[in-house]
């Protein structure tokens, strides 16, 4: 929401995109195919087809991949720029932050009419991600536990021992299953918000993911 | 089991503990099993235990010459299916013999003796035999209000397994009941009915779950023991690796149809006249560990998934209430109603939050907004 001409500021480093755009690749992607997993329709012609057998190899190869992106995301919140880091996703611990949130919240309930401008994180958006980055982890879990059952007493297998005391086998199906639904509840909201955002605050709010930019009426500190 | 044997002095009754002195070969022979006989029984034990066929020598040796341990057979709350499962085999087998011969010095379903005979039967065998009798436990045993839901001879069964249980050499737990609890067990367990494991901490337990057991798993323990002289490798559950280190999914013989994916859709339909994979009509195959495919029951018959009917996961700790419903794939979501899958829910929260979205989207466009206030601005 400005006239003004307009600082670009490099926000979103090259590693910060790449994890975006695999996450959304492999979410898509295990979505596709896990509910394939969870509920197929006879889709082998003959015996000899291996339909299933393809349909799991691509969720288990889109699965580590996953594994490593989100990994790598988490390892980068230490070493990348501040936009990226950590102390980003929990925006309560300062009072800036504090400020900010309650501004937003003001915003989104339709109570205050003016845009709180945001270069990095909306401190709504990073309370979302840490939500979201549990559930990352509770899907990883849960989903190399079950995979690991082909080979019990392996490597695997006995690494993720701790997964089968917390939860009974089908409790564990249905914790992955369940969570991809709040993934998805996810996915509407961050679609969204970065939609509305990029309409109200004219700062590249969705080119950003694609190009690292964002503009700012102010030049960057 | 436990009748007449000629070997020795021989004052054959039920529990004559001077029968101890016999090898199993030589009850064997007085029995009129044939060596050949003998020994195919040794290599599909070999075969039981995973182990390589070269063992089945080792394994005749060992039976040739073991002395057979006392083992007693005490009933808690079951329904004597494992029972039942070791005595109905069509025919008389090695295998039930060896079992037979086990010096079975107390077994309530089927002994001769009553009241304080066999009571007194029990005391003398764990009194002589302290720290080398195998106990074998059927049933859950229940502990809630000092476990008086459950007593025989006037002693409740916790008491019981307590006072057997310490004093063996081993005790194994035959069948899901004696095992995890099993149905008994199952929400809301009125008797608070719990595994052997649970009731006796301290005690050495061997866990056979399955509904029933199968008795080709109870040989192979216990020739396990009088061959290597301890008890086999267990799992985290307390299960001998040799029975339940692979999942049933892994190893069935619909699996093919399953990776190709062909499937049961309907009861009856084409697909399950073709013996197609029964993962759709709530398989519980992938969920469970156990030697069903490859020994299956009643002297390698048949098993259920064979049989047409999906796994139940009858071997696995609280089936009845982590395993239902049993024709679906998925469980229930708790703390909602009956029938309230995952994927109903899950399409719920996601229209719910599609519309409120489009909603507050909708409020938003048609609303002004204003510049930023100077400190709402950053950069």
């Amino acid at each position: 929401m400005s006239d003004n001409c307009k600082f670009k500021c490099y926000i979103w480093e090259l590693p910060v995109r790449w994890c975006h755009w695999i996450n959304m690749f492999c979410i898509v992607l295990l979505s596709v195919t896990g509910f394939l997993i969870g509920t197929p329709f006879s889709f082998g012609s003959s015996t000899s087809s291996f339909t299933m057998g393809w349909i799991r190899f691509i969720h288990f190869s889109a699965a580590y991949l996953f594994t490593v992106s989100v990994i790598s995301r988490l390892i980068w919140s230490f070493i990348g720029n501040k936009y990226s880091g950590w102390r980003e996703f929990f925006p309560l611990m300062t009072d800036a932050g504090r400020k900010k949130t309650v501004r937003m919240l003001r915003y989104y309930m339709l109570l205050d009419k003016d845009v709180p401008e945001t270069i990095g994180h909306n401190p709504l958006a990073t309370a979302a991600y840490v939500c979201l980055f549990a559930i990352y982890s509770l899907m990883i879990l849960t989903g190399f536990a079950l995979y690991a059952q082909h080979a019990p007493q392996g490597a695997m297998h006995k690494a993720l021992g701790f997964m089968y005391v917390l939860f009974s086998d089908q409790g564990m199906r249905l914790t992955h299953h369940i969570s991809m639904w709040f993934i998805f509840g996810f996915v509407i909201n961050h679609i969204y918000s970065a939609w509305l955002m990029d309409i109200k605050e004219h700062g590249s709010e969705i080119s950003s993911m694609f190009s690292g930019y964002k503009f700012t009426v102010r030049k960057e500190k | 089991m436990g009748k007449k044997s000629n070997c020795g002095e021989l004052e054959a009754l039920e529990h004559d503990l001077l029968k101890h002195d016999c090898s199993i070969g030589q009850i064997l022979k007085e029995r009129g099993v044939s060596r050949r006989d003998f020994l195919k029984f040794c290599s599909a034990m070999t075969a039981a235990m995973a182990l390589p066929a070269s063992f089945a020598p080792r394994v005749a040796q060992a039976l040739d010459e073991v002395k057979r341990p006392t083992l007693v057979w005490l009933e808690m709350q079951s329904c004597t299916g494992d029972t039942e499962a070791l005595l109905r085999s069509a025919n008389p087998t090695v295998a039930e013999i060896v079992l037979d011969i086990l010096s079975v010095d107390y077994h309530e379903t089927i002994m001769a003796a009553a009241g304080h005979q066999a009571e007194g039967a029990l005391d003398k065998a764990i009194a002589d035999f302290k720290g080398k009798y195998i106990c074998v436990i059927e049933g859950s045993i229940s502990m809630k209000d000092g476990g008086i839901y459950g007593t025989t001879g006037g002693k409740t069964h916790l008491e019981r397994a307590r006072q057997v249980c310490g004093g063996a050499l081993a005790t194994i737990a035959v069948g899901t009941c004696a095992s995890y609890g099993g149905i008994a067990a199952a929400v809301p367990n009125p008797t608070g009915a719990v595994g052997v494991r649970d009731a006796v901490p301290g005690a050495t337990v061997i866990n056979l779950p399955g509904c029933p057991v199968n008795a080709d798993n109870l040989t192979a323990t216990i020739v396990h023991y009088l061959v290597f002289g301890k008890i086999p490798a267990l799992d985290s559950h307390g299960r001998p690796l040799f029975a339940y280190g692979k999942r049933i999914h892994d190893n069935c013989e619909r699996r093919p149809h399953f990776d190709a994916g062909q499937y049961v859709e309907h009861w009856g339909d084409d697909g399950h006249r073709k013996g197609f994979c029964l993962y759709k009509m709530g398989c519980k195959g992938p969920a469970t560990f156990h030697n069903c495919p490859t020994q299956r029951y009643n002297e390698k018959t048949s098993w259920p998934i064979a049989a047409g009917h999906p796994c139940a996961g009858c071997s696995e700790p609280q089936f009845w209430d982590t395993m239902s419903p049993m024709y679906k794939r998925l469980p229930n979501v708790p703390g909602f109603g009956i029938e309230h899958t995952a994927d109903k829910i899950g399409l719920g929260l996601v229209a719910g939050a599609g519309a409120a979205f489009a909603v507050h989207g909708m409020l938003n466009a048609l609303r002004k907004d204003k510049e930023p206030a100077e400190e709402n601005k950053e950069g």
